[in-house]
């Protein structure tokens, strides 16, 4: 029992990752970016396919990211230059990462239509037996801890760039893209590098996920971008009153383990795995129906605050 | 003064909808020349391309003939984003100005960069709040105090105001105002109005201002021009524009376009 909560926390701390991306892509940026099923495969191919040819794990890991980061650029040119609306700009990627990720999957092993890859003759150079052994620990704790130091990480690097002038804009973007014109921004190009992060993320999530799993496989990333939402949605749940960014992406990680854990005591209880993306897409509408109405609640408080404002305000005018 | 105009516009023609039934000329052969710190008012019934003069200037489409050029430089082909840097705008629609979802501070540490490449440095320094905070004072809405709310908690004229603040923050070339009071209620207008007046005068600017009120197209601004049909129909400055009336302006509106001046909103105001 106490193994099914821990593999459960252990994966959603990889998983929390994907919700981080789909977090800039879907909330900041304002774009339902659907390159996310296709990307979380691309980067468990690329590090597989690395890790094959023995590659440091951690290495197969940056250049995972770096593979994201191309394919939300393309996503971006696609919705920013050839005026693509977005959800179809992330099909049109997203569907040709299918082919690219089974050519990628091919180059490892030589025989064309690879599907799928396993790392089980190169167990050794997986990033968690590596921590395992550098620390002493079993893989399911250097799971944990690596987990934990990666999204500290993620989440703190992502604070800061959403601090810079880049980041501000992309804020911005996501908010008021005429504004933004009448400012000086460029908002083709804002949009693009926010995209590029966010599928950054989210491949870097499915090279960690390969390794840890021990294969990559190319219908792996079905139901992945309604899985980063789930995470959201609880997370947000939770931390409701957030105000503080740092705290807001803090509580989609919190978002995601709960989700895993969840998830592994409905599979330990019986349930079919199968079932699974069902029961998560529930859960997505269920938390939908709740926030909004929950929200008219809140509305409702709020516009009052609101036209106490505006009464105060014309107060001081008049 | 310069012999050279800040804003020059020659033979712009724009259509929308070339082709088709639906045809609009909207801009027809245009040219308007104004010298630095000139302030126009620019009035016109509904469809007379008042609005669609602004935003051909500012780049939110490509206009089809003739050229725009600012302080000598040709934007004609520049994009919106990069004609920024010459271009201070504020929108009728007081959501359009601003980021609702970010803070004031930052929506003016966003146009403080107006023109600016944007890298890696914070996107707002302890030196700006300070600067923020005096600028917003001056305003006398006691934003100052609420640097850090919401700007979606604002009233129409208090975002107003601070778009205001946004478009002069960096001394733009031309300020472009679209009927910018047009959703405010009159004593709102006449504050924000206020405030532009003042920051105009102040930072000595070259500005556009398009208005349905007629009144405050005789009152605020040194020129004033009458749009029709995408042409300029009226063009007066200096005494003469400080010695016109509201029924002079309507008189002169049907003699020159041999049609009755044709806006509810410009006569009931």
């Amino acid at each position: 029992m106490v193994d099914i909560l821990i593999s459960g926390a252990s994966q959603g701390l990889i998983w929390a990752i994907l919700a981080l991306g789909v977090y800039i892509s879907y909330r900041i940026l304002d774009f339902a970016d659907l390159t996310c099923e296709g990307c979380i495969t691309l980067g468990a191919s690329v590090a597989a396919l690395l890790i094959w040819q023995e590659v440091h794990p951690v290495l197969a890991v940056l250049v995972a990211f770096v593979a994201g980061c191309i394919a939300g650029i393309i996503t971006g040119v696609l919705h920013t230059k050839l005026k693509i609306p977005p959800i179809l700009a992330g099909i049109l990627t997203m569907i040709s990462l299918y082919s690219i990720n089974i050519h990628i999957m091919s180059l490892a092993t030589g025989t064309q239509g690879t599907a799928n890859l396993s790392l089980l003759k190169f167990s050794s150079n997986v990033l968690y037996t590596k921590v395992g052994a550098l620390m002493g620990m079993d893989k399911m704790s250097a799971a944990i801890l690596l987990g934990v130091v990666i999204c500290v990480a993620v989440i703190g690097l992502l604070y800061l760039f959403f601090g810079t002038e880049i980041g501000s804009s992309i804020r911005a973007t996501g908010n008021n893209e005429k504004m933004c014109r009448a400012q000086g921004i460029d908002t083709d190009l804002t949009k693009i590098i926010g995209l590029a992060l966010s599928n950054g993320l989210i491949a870097m999530s499915g090279s960690l996920l390969c390794q840890y799993q021990g294969y990559s496989d190319v219908n792996m990333g079905v139901g992945a971008i309604v899985i980063g939402l789930a995470s959201i949605i609880i997370g947000e749940a939770i931390f409701s009153k957030a105000k503080n960014f740092m705290l807001k992406l803090t509580g989609i990680v919190v978002g995601s383990v709960i989700y895993r854990v969840v998830v592994a005591l409905v599979i330990f209880s019986g349930m079919p795995s199968t079932d699974l993306k069902i029961m998560t897409a529930v859960v997505v509408i269920a938390a939908l129906c709740l926030t909004g109405f929950f929200n008219k609640i809140g509305k409702r408080s709020s516009l009052d605050k609101r036209d106490q404002h505006v009464k105060d305000a014309k107060k001081e005018e008049g | 003064m310069s012999d050279k105009p800040m804003l020059s516009l020659k033979n712009v023609t724009k259509a929308f909808y070339p082709g088709t039934v639906n045809e609009k000329i909207a801009l027809n052969d245009l040219s308007i020349d104004l010298a630095p710190g000139d302030f126009v008012t620019v009035i016109g019934g509904n469809g007379a391309g008042k609005s669609t003069m602004l935003n051909a200037t500012a780049g939110v489409f490509h206009i089809d003939r003739g050229s725009i050029m600012i302080d000598s430089v040709d934007i004609t082909k520049l994009p919106e984003h990069k004609r920024a840097k010459y271009i201070g705008r504020v929108f009728q629609d007081p959501m359009t100005g601003t980021a609702s979802n970010m803070q004031i501070e930052e929506n003016l540490a966003l146009a403080a960069r107006r023109g600016k490449l944007r890298g890696l440095g914070w996107s707002i320094t302890a030196a700006e709040r300070k600067e923020f905070r005096e600028l917003l004072s001056v305003l006398g809405l006691g934003l100052e105090d609420r640097m850090t709310a919401k700007v979606g908690l604002l009233s129409g004229g208090q975002r107003q105001a601070l778009t205001l603040l946004m478009a002069t923050l960096k001394k733009p070339k031309l300020l472009l105002l679209d009927e910018h009071t047009a959703a405010l209620d009159p004593k709102t207008a006449a504050k924000v109005l206020e405030i532009s007046d003042k920051l105009i005068a102040e930072n000595d600017l070259t500005a556009l201002m398009v208005t349905h009120n007629m009144k405050d197209a005789i009152a605020h601004g040194n020129r004033l021009i009458m749009m029709h049909e995408g042409r300029i129909i009226l063009d007066v400055s200096g005494k003469e524009k400080q010695e016109l009336t509201v029924e002079a302006l309507i008189e002169k509106f049907s003699q020159t376009s041999g049609e009755t001046f044709a806006s509810d909103r410009a006569l009931l105001n």
